[in-house]
């Protein structure tokens, strides 16, 4: 147990005993027991056990937004490189408007970064897709590259951060849960700053009231942001997926 | 043959015969890897970092079963009183496969096919035992980077000292010469069930005493269980990959 009281547990270590739980993500039975399979937060809903990592590397999951880069066009589609095991497939078809099939360049050509929704993953690799609002090519603004396991907190409670940081910037930024991070602004200040305030929320992730200090750190920027946030943060982690 | 008394009869450290020596960890000493700790026993230190699951190259060899566990084990040059040659050497290809079947046994890399884990070990500073000072190091490394694992492996060398059987031994130990000499046991238990992912022998022993010494070195191994999990779970309060 933690100072929260949450309770963490290591490979093979014992989370419950008896035969009515189940077992779910990263932990498997043996015997009576359920035990862990990863180092991490244990989760117990009704009946059902599961372990949540808190670090490591990043792990795809259906529904998830990620930023990428193209690696390489096919025929039928792009590959999409985002600090996977596996390189994203992004098919012709997820592209939300006409493009002719010889000339996939043109739309999206090598180096190029997206933002795209995972719409499967399977174990030979994880498909992509951009047809929803919000989703697309990346033109201009720069992206910078965070530890995924800090991604909630820089998103915080209901993007309660990411609004913070937004309307003291005006920024636009996107958050990718593979922990690259998009920043867009009218002058390169503006981006640097948001840089600097995402990297101290990252450094900074484990303290308790972290929307306090940085609305401070903001203040000692020279910015102001423009929105109270009213809900204070509790310090509990949302966690994504 | 009636048995005769040992020659050791005080360990030149002080020690007692089953006591392991001064032990400190460090879970994510390298922040830019997926995962990574650092192991010290006594003046033996241990580095060890995880790097993937990532895709696996030459293509040709990729297993598209389940994902492969690769381990590079090697002796910084000064680790040693006498420069070590940097590079592969046979000793160091040696440790770095049997590290990789040891740890092979508890990784469970079926849900990356043609992927790779890389665990690389380094000893900045040996004085004996660096083998089971490495698996202890990579175990917590591999919890750390998130991969999946039936359970835990925590190491130990024993060693028969003339005739006493003694626990993690240090260089000193090793080379002592009078009598029946040294002989070293390491030995690597999985936590959970107990059983025995390595056991090298160098030297001569007797079955008896060689019971006597796989019993010693699971008490120990115990002990260094419970300080691998307590550092693993200290980190996570801390900040966790930084």
């Amino acid at each position: 147990m933690d100072k929260e009281g949450r309770q963490i547990v290591v490979p093979g270590e014992t989370i419950v005993k008896g035969n009515e739980f189940l077992p779910g993500d990263n932990v498997y039975r043996d015997g009576e027991e359920v035990v862990s399979k990863r180092f991490g937060i244990v989760e117990i809903s009704e009946k059902h056990v599961r372990v949540i990592p808190v670090s490591g590397a990043y792990y795809p999951r259906r529904g998830n937004t990620i930023i990428g880069t193209v690696v390489d066009v096919t025929f039928n589609g792009w590959l999409i490189e985002f600090g996977g095991v596996q390189n994203a497939f992004l098919p012709v078809a997820e592209v939300p408007r006409y493009i002719n099939k010889n000339e996939l360049r043109e739309y999206l050509d090598f180096g190029e970064s997206v933002i795209v929704k995972v719409w499967d993953v399977k174990s030979r690799g994880v498909d992509v897709s951009m047809k929803m609002r919000g989703y697309g090519k990346l033109e201009g603004g720069l992206i910078i590259s965070v530890n995924p396991n800090k991604v909630p907190r820089i998103i915080g409670k209901e993007g309660s951060m990411v609004k913070l940081i937004k309307s003291a910037t005006r920024c636009e930024i996107t958050v990718g849960q593979n922990g690259k991070v998009w920043i867009s602004g009218n002058s390169v200040e503006e981006e640097l700053a948001t840089k600097k305030i995402i990297e101290f929320i990252v450094e900074n992730a484990t303290i308790n009231g972290l929307t306090e200090k940085v609305e401070k750190y903001i203040k000692s920027l020279g910015m102001k942001s423009e929105i109270e946030i009213i809900e204070k943060n509790t310090g509990e982690d949302e966690q994504d997926g | 043959m009636a048995k005769k008394e040992s020659l050791y009869k005080k360990r030149s450290d002080g020690r007692k015969f089953d006591e392991i020596r001064e032990i400190k960890v460090k879970v994510g000493i390298v922040p830019s890897a997926d995962g990574s700790a650092m192991f010290q026993t006594g003046k033996t230190q241990a580095i060890a970092v995880v790097r993937g699951p990532r895709t696996f190259h030459p293509q040709h060899m990729q297993n598209p079963e389940k994902g492969m566990l690769r381990v590079n084990y090697g002796m910084m040059p000064f680790s040693v009183w006498d420069r070590i040659r940097p590079g592969p050497s046979r000793r160091s290809e040696e440790i770095s496969k049997v590290s990789e079947w040891a740890l092979s046994s508890v990784v469970d890399l079926s849900g990356f096919p043609n992927a790779v884990v890389d665990v690389f070990i380094q000893i900045p500073q040996a004085d004996a035992g660096t083998r089971v000072a490495g698996l202890n190091a990579a175990a917590m490394a591999l919890a750390h980077a998130g991969i999946p694992m039936k359970e835990m492996i925590s190491a130990i060398s024993v060693g028969k000292i003339d005739k006493t059987i003694v626990v993690d031994v240090n260089k000193e130990e090793e080379d002592f010469k009078e009598g029946e000499g040294s002989t070293d046991i390491p030995i690597a238990v999985t936590s959970r069930t107990g059983d025995i992912a390595l056991l090298q022998l160098d030297g001569k022993i007797s079955p008896e005493e060689l019971k006597e010494a796989i019993k010693a070195g699971k008490e120990a191994c115990k002990e260094i269980l419970k300080i691998q999990t307590k550092a693993l779970k200290d980190s996570s309060n801390g900040g966790s990959n930084e």
